[in-house]
């Protein structure tokens, strides 16, 4: 048996089955009150309502309690986004505003921009295509 | 690997801080612990600097020091050195990630060996939040965390090693090597460095001559429950070691119920656990002390290549009535 076989059989693993269900609840909880927002108010305002959720829970330091808990259902919604920006944002604050913040804020979320722009992109190319 | 026999060695005294986990966790008996992590200061990482500095001040003020010896898990070891800068006393910043206490008990040893010095302070701590920042996510990053992982622990340990004659005699220490099996999960310290201690446990039995039977106990560092069955495991199937005598600190460090994975790590778990709780342990006679240091890059790892690991050993021979 090799040494990585050996660590895989040791190593617990994750009850991906119980995380599964629990992100599906705790996502579809999110999607509920968003559906809920966007019929009373707006698409825009839905968003913004979460993102400044998310960002305050963030500072008050129980996001990421919500995260332990709710596992990906509260990361895959926009509240992960605004979550991951306030977070390294609050972590780069000691290093000043150009260092620190400025180029630190996105250093979690700069790949959901990035690829969420390309995808974006190219959907849109096809959409235009058919 | 070369081992090296000491005979003017002391462990005289120590001086410990801990965290608000640790606190709350199996190690009670710390000098001191901190109210929150911040310590009064503005950052972490002053809060780090100002632990190191109340320890290196405490024990200069009872002890006379020739040479301050450590280190920490800091890049550049950058805390460490911001504390020593008012100190006024020659340092030696050693690194071998969690292994470093042990390196700079050797290192230490072997100056008072030649008698160059006569007293030496060894001092390392960590600081739970400044590693998170440094290795993994930003400290209020949700991170879905393994099950298997283990957390830093916040301390600081600092530790005279003296020709002066004290129960606690430093006799022997083995210079581990890297040894790489090519793990690559970052979140599994425990299996990166339990062949490194596995390697320097057996070069250690076999340079002196002994089993496992000879000791007490071995105490490693921070493999966590994972790391230790693995330890186990390599030692029986590699080396045909078979033994129950291996305690880790950092799984007895918190308690259950607070939610810490694996259990601690940190270069600070194997002298906050020994000094603070199985030196209280006056049955003993003769323990070794392995410190366990997965060599984590982070650049390295993003790009792919595996994490190497280090383990030193120091032997500690408890007599009682030598004074």
């Amino acid at each position: 048996m090799s040494y990585q076989e050996l660590v895989d059989s040791i190593t617990p693993k994750e009850n991906k089955w119980k995380n599964i269900i629990v992100a599906f609840f705790s996502g579809g909880v999110v999607g509920l009150f968003s559906e809920l927002f966007v019929s009373l108010l707006d698409v825009n305002v839905m968003l913004i309502i979460w993102i400044v959720i998310a960002s305050i829970l963030t500072g008050m330091g129980v996001f990421d309690d919500f995260v332990d808990k709710f596992k990906m259902g509260v990361i895959i919604p926009i509240t992960g986004f605004s979550h991951s920006i306030t977070s390294s944002s609050i972590d780069y604050k000691s290093e000043g505003l150009i260092t620190g913040i400025g180029s630190n804020y996105m250093k979690l979320a700069g790949s959901v921009i990035l690829y969420g722009i390309v995808s974006a992109t190219l959907f849109a190319i096809l959409r235009g295509l058919l | 690997m070369i081992t090296l026999k000491f005979n003017n060695s002391y462990i005289k005294s120590w001086y410990s801080i801990g965290g608000v986990d640790e606190e709350k966790g199996n190690i009670k008996d710390a000098n001191k612990y901190m109210s929150d992590l911040y310590y009064g200061e503005k950052t972490h990482e002053k809060a780090e600097i100002k632990m190191i500095e109340e320890v290196i001040r405490t024990m200069k003020k009872d002890n006379k020091v020739d040479l301050i010896v450590g280190g920490n898990l800091s890049n550049q070891l950058g805390t460490m050195n911001m504390a020593l800068r008012d100190i006024n006393t020659s340092f030696l910043g050693l690194y071998s990630a969690c292994a470093t206490f042990t390196e700079s008990i050797i290192a230490s040893s072997s100056l008072i060996q030649n008698k160059a010095i006569s007293n030496a302070l060894v001092i390392t701590n960590s600081h739970s939040l400044t590693s998170e920042r440094q290795f993994r996510f930003p400290v209020e990053y949700g991170s879905l965390k393994n099950c298997y992982t283990t957390n830093t622990i916040t301390a600081a340990v600092g530790v005279i090693v003296s020709n002066e004659k004290s129960p606690y005699k430093v006799s022997a220490a083995t210079i581990g090597g890297v040894v790489d099996y090519g793990i690559k999960d970052v979140a599994n310290m425990g299996a990166i460095m339990a062949p490194a201690a596995a390697l320097v446990i057996k070069e250690h039995l076999s340079n002196t001559k002994t089993t496992p039977l000879d000791y007490d106990y071995i105490l490693t560092g921070d493999l966590g429950s994972v790391g230790i069955t693995l330890l186990q495991s390599v030692l029986k199937d590699d080396y045909g070691i078979i033994t129950d005598k291996i305690i880790d600190a950092g799984s007895i460090i918190y308690k259950k119920s607070q939610n810490k994975c694996a259990g601690g790590s940190g270069p600070t778990c194997l002298p906050f656990a020994f000094f603070n709780r199985f030196i209280q342990d006056k049955k003993i006679k003769r323990v070794l002390l392995v410190g366990t240091g997965a060599l984590h890059n982070p650049t390295l790892v993003n790009q792919k290549n595996s994490i190497p690991s280090i383990a030193h050993l120091i032997e500690i021979e408890v007599n009682h009535d030598a004074n």
